[in-house]
């Protein structure tokens, strides 16, 4: 062979070695895996919801054969830490190296506005099933961030007041966790209440893990208000819980409270000292509709615990987006038709066991269920809706280009209307 | 009383050093460095980029443990503050980012002076707590006052100036400050200035009979490690456009402190090496276990067993014995 032969063969085949190796990638870039990032805290305070937050989500894709659209879902999981600058490293990480489709997840409000930050400059799709706070879908909206399955913060706590006020409540104390999330669910109280004309008589803000609550309740029981409104999440909660039985408070002073107060993951390990608590929420795990029954029944047989908000949240998240990929026939590389599909797709058959949709600003509107705890047959407590506000948006009653123009709740602004 | 600063440099064994040497590996770096975003990934140059930053605050720390004797566990709240001033001043108030880049480092430089001043003359266990107690000041103001620091949520950077807006292009920008802070922190321990302070970290009561200002040059030494902590902050601030109290938190001071302990404390570029080992390490193990802390945390134990004084200073020990064996075996 002369070299000038020598170089011709070598160059076709080169040529040919390219082609054939550039061919299959082309086609793959349709129809190889859908890449899912899914980022949960296994570490740090809050790791015991992460744990649930991916129970919920593979779950969903189990049950899905881990296929949607007629493509095959590859889920990639990231532990954030509890930490927002884990949180970025990791959604980085994900969009940049695994290069998924799409983002799920984060459970505290600091980590996924870290996140949202981020994506606001690259356009990946992030879903929020958990990240409640409610500049991410009111002021500081962000196109690409949707709350699929999830709430804004103050959404939930309106009804409630509503109810109270109904209830004949005319006093109320709040006592919360100091940070955006329980500012964000006290104001949406605080404003429905005293705009109904209830009286907020007190407010009182602990520092996250407090473990003495004494002083807190010596408070409120001078106060003696009609009914107390406790926004508390995790170990807060369950302490809480039982110093307000061990004051004797129980029974004299009826307590109210946010969803995450009386989630699962807090009242599996109380007795007694939670029945009774009213809290308000878009699920009630201890609601007879035949889709609710059926779901809690799969995740309580699989992973022998009643389902938590951290879990049923992902897996309706999990469950709305598969659906719009399904309708696009799994085109998510194309992102704005991904995301416009979502907020167009309803969800009639999900877990929570009423129809919900989005409203314009990237947050559902729900049903809302007043759930009471009760002690269920099996001698579990467990939350069941004694009472359904339907159609509720994040805006209340409000119009959404009013309400806007008031400040977002913080301590100082909680929305009280002055009488 | 004016302290005789100036005394003639002693030789130490960075002069011993062959110069063709040294500055073979200079080259030799500064090529590396230089070429790695061409065969890195993208995401992985941005792990680099945060390698850079964070061996600067590492080195701030090296700055007084190495040769001050005095080990701050208050740098993570040093650095932080000035990521929050970046922060603020662009995102809440509009500013520019290269004034708020400055104002940051101004204003953490004053910090330190703050900080200084309440603890230089305390050494040992109680620097240690003293620092670790104004660093959780620091954490808990911008965890309460929430009207300027945004509490728990944070506050949202704007993002970076369109001409550093990639990964690499902003990996060049903090390779070009990280060069010459490194090489101002180099030359800081390695003036008189800096051998009087490691005299003080030896014997402060004889540097003290000597008619040395210990408690002025201590003061100096925190403000200049502080000045450096804050340049890292300000880059920090354009990397994570994010801040929030977790990077004023107590974990971050820690963090940056092992790294220079891993790297070898009294070392100053060991602080990269740390910095190196440490993120690497946290990346590549996450991806295959949840269990990832555990994992760091024994590394850490037999790090501490094995070369307690850290990579580097275990690396210069191993060197210096097998050039004593070789110039005993040339003697016989």
């Amino acid at each position: 062979m002369d070299r000038r032969q020598f170089l011709k063969t070598t160059a076709l085949t080169l040529a040919t070695g390219a082609g054939a190796l550039a061919a299959p990638h082309i086609v793959r870039a349709q129809s190889g895996p859908i890449r899912i990032g899914l980022m949960a805290p296994q570490t740090g305070v809050v790791a015991a919801g992460g744990r649930e937050i991916i129970d919920g989500f593979t779950l969903f894709w189990e049950n899905a054969g881990s296929r949607v659209g007629d493509r095959s879902v590859e889920l990639v999981i990231e532990d954030d830490a509890s930490n927002p600058d884990t949180a970025l490293q990791k959604a980085r990480r994900l969009v940049e190296q695994a290069k998924v489709h799409f983002l799920f997840g984060n459970l505290l409000a600091n980590t996924g506005l870290a996140v949202a930050n981020y994506v606001k400059d690259n356009g990946t799709p992030y879903f929020i099933p958990v990240i409640a706070a409610d500049d991410l879908t009111q002021r500081s909206r962000i196109k690409n961030v949707i709350r699929a399955g999830g709430y804004s913060a103050s959404q939930f706590s309106r009804p409630l007041a509503d109810w109270a006020l109904k209830q004949g409540y005319k006093k109320i104390a709040t006592i919360s966790q100091d940070y955006t999330f329980g500012h964000e669910q006290c104001g949406g109280f605080a404003q429905t209440f005293t705009e109904g004309g209830g009286a907020i008589v007190g407010q009182f803000w602990h520092p996250l893990n407090t473990s003495d609550f004494s002083p807190y309740l010596g408070q409120i029981s001078g106060l003696a208000p009609d009914a107390v409104f406790a926004m508390e999440t995790g170990a807060d909660s369950s302490r809480l819980i039982q110093q307000y039985a061990s004051f004797g408070l129980k029974g004299q002073i009826p307590m109210l409270g946010a969803q995450n107060a009386t989630d699962q993951s807090v009242i599996r390990t109380l007795g007694p000292e939670c029945e009774g608590i009213v809290t308000s929420a878009h699920f009630a795990e201890g609601a007879d509709l035949p889709a609710t029954r059926a779901f809690v029944k799969t995740y309580s047989g699989k992973f022998s615990k009643i389902p938590s908000l951290y879990a049923f949240s992902h897996y309706v998240g999990a469950m709305w987006v598969a659906k719009a990929i399904n309708r696009i026939g799994g085109k998510v590389e194309d992102r704005n038709l991904l995301l416009e599909t979502v907020l167009k797709t309803d969800l009639p058959d999900s877990p929570l066991g009423k129809p919900v949709r989005f409203d314009d600003y990237g947050n559902p509107i729900y049903d809302v269920f007043i759930r009471k705890v009760v002690k269920n047959k099996d001698g579990k407590f467990w939350n069941v809706p004694i009472e359904t506000y339907p159609q509720v948006s994040q805006f209340w009653k409000y119009d959404p280009k009013t309400y806007l123009k008031q400040p977002p709740y913080s301590r100082d602004f909680q929305g009280i209307k002055k009488t | 009383m004016a302290a005789p600063i100036s005394q003639a440099a002693t030789p130490t064994y960075e002069t011993r050093r062959r110069p063709s040497r040294v500055a073979a590996w200079i080259v030799l770096i500064t090529v590396a460095l230089i070429a790695l975003p061409l065969v890195l990934p993208s995401y992985q140059v941005s792990i680099a980029t945060q390698i850079l930053i964070f061996g600067v605050l590492a080195m701030s720390i090296d700055v007084l443990a190495g040769y001050g004797g005095r080990t701050s566990l208050g740098h993570g709240a040093i650095f932080g503050a000035s990521t929050y001033v970046v922060i603020y001043w662009t995102s809440v108030l509009g500013g520019g980012i290269w004034t708020g880049i400055a104002l940051g480092i101004l204003c953490t430089t004053l910090l330190a002076a703050v900080f200084a001043l309440l603890a230089i003359r305390t050494s040992g266990v109680y620097f240690l707590l003293l620092t670790l107690a104004l660093g959780m000041i620091v954490w808990g103001l911008c965890l309460r006052w929430t009207s300027v620091t945004g509490g728990e949520n944070g506050l949202r950077g704007i993002g970076r100036p369109d001409l550093i807006a990639d990964h690499i292009s902003f990996y060049y920008a903090v390779l070009l400050v990280v060069v010459p802070v490194t090489w101002a922190m180099w030359r800081f321990v390695h003036s008189p200035f800096g051998l009087t302070l490691r005299g003080i970290r030896d014997s402060e009561s004889r540097m003290r009979g000597l008619g040395y200002n210990v408690p002025l040059h201590l003061f100096i030494a925190f403000v200049a490690s502080g000045f450096f902590a804050g340049v890292a902050g300000a880059l920090y601030a354009l990397f994570n456009n994010f801040v929030s109290p977790s990077t004023v938190q107590l974990s971050q001071s820690v963090a940056a402190l092992l790294m220079a302990i891993t790297g070898g404390v009294g070392t100053l570029l060991g602080s990269f090496v740390g910095a190196t080992l440490i993120i690497s390490l946290e990346n590549a193990v996450s991806v295959f276990t949840a269990r990832w802390p555990t994992v760091l945390g024994l590394t850490f134990v037999l790090i501490m067993i094995f070369a307690p004084e850290g990579v580097v200073g275990r690396a210069r020990i191993l060197l210096s014995q097998r050039r004593k064996r070789q110039s005993s075996r040339a003697l016989h």
